[in-house]
């Protein structure tokens, strides 16, 4: 057998390659800013992730867990209980300084200023041209000071580039190394978390975090995630994130899930991956993620973004259903009437809904749901129905 | 008598007279980690040694399967159409996938036998 993968050349991988496939950067094509010849780097819980035999594969320039006792176990322990995972991988750039005077402000495609202290707000870093330089969050940890929350593969460039757009008198510290990143996700992590933080968790509501004392250092508890379920991302210092590891796995309700089960997670319920979905060349308006962007405000990438809404996307965010259980996979063709429309830019077997499903760019006209559409690759060729997301309705993550 | 081959492909291949019972190797499903789909051959289809038979997905990777010697296929094994986690929970006994009336049973020289299999697995 051979297998085929997520890969931008189709290339044919051997079998024993197989774990790389939609996961990795292959040689050649190494992540943004970062020497393909590089090691890759490790979190603190490499030890941990080795002794429980998980499957590890490189992710944005890190060796990453992908899976431990299967990625569709996971999957299922994630929506039924909660999981846990390492994202210690994840970059954090500390501002202080004065939010308007000092430029954050104008840097964004939403307003850090309007954060009330103790909220967090979702939205894009962009290029001149309106491109996706990265997708964050920015937390406003007190009047003068937030934290930015970026993607591990476009995190050098991303200090490069907010730095570089700050005025003076505006201090960015890329606090990535020294901060680690744990994300209990699962309807039962409130419970969890109450039980073994303390009883301050159970009152913090969605995209709202506090900070405590955990382990003896500051920790920012935040009601934020990338899996659709009631869940939580912890940031704490990196040398304590072993013990906290250690200390939330002691619950027998707490299991660990790698990349591999937060990729299919976060794919029923419609949220994009950067580098799959959103990426340099597109904009935040074809990637159906307009709603974070704020017009009423500057922004780098700005004029390009009002051109394009009065001239009309040329492409836009398609959701499909396959009418089986075949999974399209990041650039497969879509067609539609004879005619290729667009390509998939992420896809896979949703068990929740028992069919495959993808996310891809295509002309607007084919977007209509309940409209078909062919996907194809290679001579395989599949059938596929436009729907709307998220795919999975039924997460805990508002409850 | 039944007699197992095996491919660097990773099939397995069960001779029983001149019918070839096919599947993948323990191996190759536990690489393949958790399998979603498996598109079985349509009966009746003639295959020559080593063209892809039919094709196998999983969480991780679509692959192709081929077929490890040549011939018709007589029969499919149906029950992976809705379950075909099988794979993963017996590969080399409930989840075989095809049977093939064989066409050449001196098609076997260029398989192996289970102790080069496993070393040939060992150096991957």
């Amino acid at each position: 057998m051979t297998v085929t993968g997520n890969r931008a050349d189709g290339g044919i991988r051997r079998i024993y390659n197989v774990l790389q496939i939609g996961y990795s950067e292959a040689p050649g094509n190494p992540p943004k800013g970062r020497n393909a010849m590089e090691p890759l780097r490790e979190t603190p819980l490499v030890g941990r992730h080795r002794d429980r035999k998980a499957l590890m594969a490189p992710f944005g320039g890190w060796n990453m867990p992908i899976q431990y006792e299967g990625i569709l176990a996971e999957h299922r322990w994630c929506r039924e209980k909660a999981a846990l995972f390492d994202i210690c991988h994840m970059g954090e750039f500390l501002f202080v300084g004065d939010i308007i005077g000092g430029g954050l402000e104008d840097i964004f495609t939403f307003s850090v200023a309007t954060i009330p202290e103790g909220r967090s707000r979702y939205g894009f870093l962009l290029n001149e041209q309106g491109g996706i330089a990265d997708d964050l969050i920015v937390f406003r940890l007190a009047p003068d000071k937030a934290m930015i929350v970026v993607n591990a593969a476009t995190s050098d460039n991303d200090f490069r580039v907010i730095g570089s757009r700050l005025r003076d008198g505006a201090l960015l510290t890329d606090i990535s190394a020294a901060t680690g990143k744990l994300d209990p996700q699962g309807p039962l992590s409130r419970d969890i978390l109450t039980d073994l933080l303390g009883p301050e968790i159970a009152s913090v509501p969605y995209f709202r975090f506090i900070t405590m004392d955990l382990l003896g250092s500051r920790a920012i508890v935040s009601r934020t995630g990338y899996t659709g379920e009631l869940g939580y991302e912890i940031f704490l210092p990196s040398e304590k994130i072993v013990e906290l590891w250690d200390l939330l796995l002691a619950d027998p309700r707490m299991k660990p899930a790698g990349l591999g089960a937060r990729d299919l997670l976060r794919l029923e319920v419609g949220y994009s991956l950067y580098g799959n979905d959103l990426d340099e060349t597109i904009t935040p308006l074809e990637a159906g993620l307009g709603s974070f962007v704020d017009f009423d405000k500057r922004f780098v990438g700005k004029d390009a973004l009002l051109a394009q809404r009065v001239a009309g996307c040329r492409r836009t965010k398609v959701a499909f259903r396959m009418d089986s259980r075949r999974s399209p996979r990041h650039h497969y063709e879509i067609w539609s009437g004879g005619a290729q429309v667009g390509t998939t830019t992420s896809g896979g077997f949703s068990p929740m809904l028992g069919c495959g499903i993808g996310l891809g760019l295509v002309a607007p006209n084919a977007a209509t749901i309940g409209a078909e559409l062919t996907i194809r690759h290679d001579n395989v060729s599949m059938t596929a129905s436009v729907c709307g997301l998220p795919f999975y309705r039924e997460g805990s993550v508002r409850r | 008598m039944t007699m197992t081959f095996y491919t660097k492909e990773h099939e397995w291949v069960k001779i029983d007279g001149n019918i070839a019972t096919v599947g993948i190797t323990d191996y190759a499903a536990h690489q393949l980690g958790d399998i979603t789909f498996v598109e079985l051959p349509a009966a009746g289809k003639t295959v020559k040694q080593f063209d892809v038979l039919c094709a196998i997905e999983s969480v991780k990777a679509a692959s192709d399967i081929y077929a490890p010697v040549s011939g018709k296929v007589i029969s499919v094994n149906e029950a992976l159409n809705a379950s075909p986690e099988i794979v993963n929970s017996s590969p080399e006994e409930e989840a075989w996938m095809a049977r093939l009336q064989m066409a050449d049973p001196a098609e076997t020289s260029k398989l192996m036998r289970r102790e080069r299999y496993d070393e040939y697995c060992k150096g991957l």
